[in-house]
């Protein structure tokens, strides 16, 4: 599908995949990896400076050729996700904020009691929120309702690469949401990244498994073409599953028949 | 006076939050910096104009990579 656009918070953007820029070998790998994998989109996170000096700037290096979409990774109540949001909306001159609030540092998954209170605090101050969530229809639906923008269940816990461990709650979830889906966590592969597509997801987002691959820059260009497979073969109209076997080649005019 | 900065005791001469930006030598015109004092941003167009008490806590951040 050549011309393909999601549109997101009155945004629309080509490329369905959104890529972290955490954990790659060097800032050179992580640049050409997102060059390569034709994301139009890159999260950030917000940090205290290091006093002790000041290295670039990723508004610098990246703020030109990307849209940045600053998150709240690590903040474990909604007092310190909001006012991270709030400072990197100061920071990056935008009102979208991938809203991440984990409930233990071990597992990192999801707060949902907080999440959801945090994200209509958020959407009641402007934001444009993309929630970081769990794969409950019930959650899902919750943030839809409080506003955001789009909701986004993970596929696995952070990093894992175990990929989409719960297909069927995936589907559903976008099956019935008013907002876009974005499946985020837990990506491990390539064929990952197409299921989540196949099952409905708008688009993917994902990070260390294009970070620590062996090969990102690869890696990268791999998700860019699994993620446009996954989501052409959901328009396509997949064959159903069966339990029998059905010939493909005409059982007349067989030889010794 | 003394202050808490990016979660540090620190003892300062700043008035002025533009002035604690010079003491630590980040350069206030440097893309991506933002503010927040006693939890509340202060914009950078009030850099100058804000001024800092003893007690206040201050967090000075910037983006870094994340996923």
């Amino acid at each position: 599908m050549t011309n393909d656009p999601f549109t997101i918070a009155g945004r629309t953007f080509q490329s369905r995949l959104f890529l972290g820029t955490s954990g790659y070998p060097n800032q050179q790998s992580m640049l050409d990896a997102l060059s390569a994998s034709g994301a139009e989109v890159a999260t950030v996170s917000i940090r205290r400076i290091s006093l002790e000096g000041y290295a670039e700037s990723m508004v610098d290096l990246l703020g030109k050729q990307w849209t940045l979409l600053p998150n709240t990774a690590g903040c474990m109540s909604a007092k310190d996700a909001i006012l991270t949001a709030q400072l990197a909306r100061e920071a990056l001159e935008t009102d979208w904020v991938k809203l991440e609030l984990i409930g233990d540092r071990e597992t990192l998954y999801p707060d949902v009691e907080q999440l959801v209170g945090a994200a209509r605090q958020l959407v009641d101050d402007g934001f444009q929120v993309l929630p970081y969530c769990t794969d409950d229809p019930v959650v899902c639906q919750r943030l839809a309702d409080a506003g955001c923008a789009a909701v986004m269940p993970l596929g696995a816990p952070i990093g894992t690469g175990i990929g989409v461990a719960n297909p069927y709650n995936i589907e559903l979830i976008c099956n019935r949401s008013p907002v876009p889906v974005i499946l985020d966590a837990g990506i491990g592969t390539a064929s990952d990244a197409t299921l989540a597509m196949e099952l409905g997801c708008d688009a993917v987002l994902l990070n260390t498994a294009v970070a620590k691959a062996l090969d990102p820059v690869l890696m990268a260009a791999a998700m860019r073409d699994a993620v446009t497979a996954g989501r052409a073969a959901r328009h396509a109209g997949r064959i159903p599953k069966k339990d029998h076997a059905e010939a493909s080649s005409p059982q007349m005019g067989l030889i010794g028949g | 006076m003394r202050i808490r900065l990016n979660g540090n005791d620190h003892t300062t001469t700043a008035a002025t939050v533009r002035e604690l930006l010079q003491e630590q030598d980040i350069d206030g015109e440097l893309r991506g910096v933002a503010v927040a004092l006693n939890d509340n941003v202060v914009s950078r167009s009030g850099w100058d104009s804000t001024r800092i008490s003893d007690g206040d806590t201050i967090e000075i951040v910037k983006p870094f990579r994340g996923g």
